[in-house]
């Protein structure tokens, strides 16, 4: 497969602003896949923990942003225990998170909970939900 | 033993063992002082925040952890807490507190205090494990858990990051089998006892957590345990809640709730009613009750 890669993509603004709020270094990552292994979701992710970084370091902001990827990282740190260099895709995603909910709508709201959740489910679930899914 | 000579620690509950699961409190309370230390509830306390922020430049996230911790150091040294969430999120906390002097003014800013991260913050665990120690509460122990295969199920925020929270080795921990061992149970190792449980999205993907919990419950069967102990209220919730999907039924309780029945208290003072799993039919078979 071709590739196309342009300075314009790799450096671009919106990638170096994840590395920011993410305190990672995306240059780091080397594939060998260990995040995606131990990542307990990413047999859901449309774009698994490994795959994200590549994307990332080659500029493909918009795609990883798409995908369903970070709404599922429930930040669990497999990823990040078990990485040789030390990076974590949990703080990337969290990052990523961030700037989506700042641009656009919440993910959840408390009127579509189902009661019996609600009564029953531990706060810290409610209350950490809605730290990962509104703004 | 005299009250008054009892080692008190100042002790943070969260929300969750408040509500939902009070057995885990109750339970918690009465076993320490049948080893020797008081939990001292804190005069004052908030909700931790339930998470910790990954993204370092939130700081907002912060705060309320922040101000859980301000407030225990005015009661001691020495934090304890039992929910591994609030453990996570308190213990992170505090450090970043007290590494980074920048993050320490900005957050010391909003929550109008001067914390300096001088707190310890310690898992129940620990406090049976270094300061009360794993043998005296095997000396402790008056109705042995005799013959049960049990799993320790450690989940994500008792043991991760490494280099923040420290309890254990995060890929081989001990901690949780050393406990059981300690009341007589037989610790059975499973592959799934530091995998996830599918958390929060208990809130929104029902099939996330019911199929990772799920795999934890069949993984510790497999490995032939018969019971599953647990140290927080969400996987507790998610385990119990998804159990149905799993082939078998281990029942799933919190590890106070063993504690408590290994120290000899009253049956109905240790909460299983309150739990959706019932574990009384092994504790018969078992001959223990």
């Amino acid at each position: 497969m071709k590739i196309n890669l342009s300075n314009q993509d790799v450096q671009s603004a919106g990638v170096g602003k994840v590395e920011r709020l993410s305190g990672e270094d995306l240059k780091k990552c080397y594939q060998c896949g260990n995040c995606s292994g131990g990542c307990p979701v990413s047999y859901k992710m449309e774009i698994p923990p490994t795959r994200i970084m590549r994307m990332l370091q080659l500029g493909r902001l918009e795609e990883v942003k798409a995908a369903n990827s970070m709404w599922l990282c429930v930040g669990c740190l497999q990823c990040y225990s078990r990485c040789p260099k030390g990076c974590s895709v949990a703080a990337v995603l969290e990052a990523m998170r961030q700037e989506a909910l700042r641009e656009s709508a919440d993910r959840v709201e408390v009127k579509d909970l189902p009661m019996p959740l609600l009564k029953k489910a531990p706060q810290q679930a409610i209350v950490c939900g809605f730290r990962k899914f509104v703004s | 033993m005299n009250k008054m000579d009892l080692m008190k620690i100042p002790y943070y509950p969260g929300c969750t063992l408040n509500t939902v699961a009070k057995q885990f409190d109750s339970s918690a309370r009465d076993s320490a002082l049948a080893v020797g230390f008081e939990m001292a509830e804190l005069k004052q306390w908030n909700c931790c925040g339930a998470t910790f922020p990954l993204a370092p430049d939130n700081l907002m996230g912060l705060t309320a952890p922040a101000k859980v911790l301000s407030g225990a150091r005015k009661e001691g040294d020495t934090l304890t807490t039992l929910c591994s969430v609030c453990y996570n999120v308190l213990k992170r906390t505090n450090s970043v507190i007290r590494e980074s002097k920048e993050k320490r003014g900005v957050v010391n800013g909003f929550i109008e205090e001067e914390y300096d991260g001088s707190l310890n913050v310690l898992h129940y665990l620990e406090v049976l494990r270094d300061r009360v120690g794993f043998e005296k509460v095997k000396g402790a122990v008056k109705r042995p858990l005799k013959g049960v295969k049990a799993g320790a199920y450690y989940g994500c925020m008792l043991l991760r990051p490494f280099e923040d929270v420290g309890i254990d080795n995060a890929e081989r921990p001990t901690i949780f089998e050393d406990l059981l061992k300690a009341l007589g149970a037989e610790p059975v190792e499973f592959p799934n006892r530091i995998e996830c449980c599918g958390a929060h999205l208990a809130m929104n993907d029902e099939e996330v957590v019911t199929r990772l919990s799920g795999a934890v419950i069949d993984s510790a069967a497999g490995m032939g345990a018969e019971l599953i102990v647990t140290s927080c209220p969400l996987c507790q919730y998610n385990l119990e809640k998804s159990r149905g999907a799993a082939s078998n039924g281990v029942p799933v309780i919190y590890f106070t709730q063993a504690l408590g029945l290994a120290l000899g208290q009253e049956i109905e003072t240790l909460g299983f009613e309150k739990n959706s799993t019932d574990v009384m039919p092994l504790l018969k078979k078992k001959g223990i009750v």
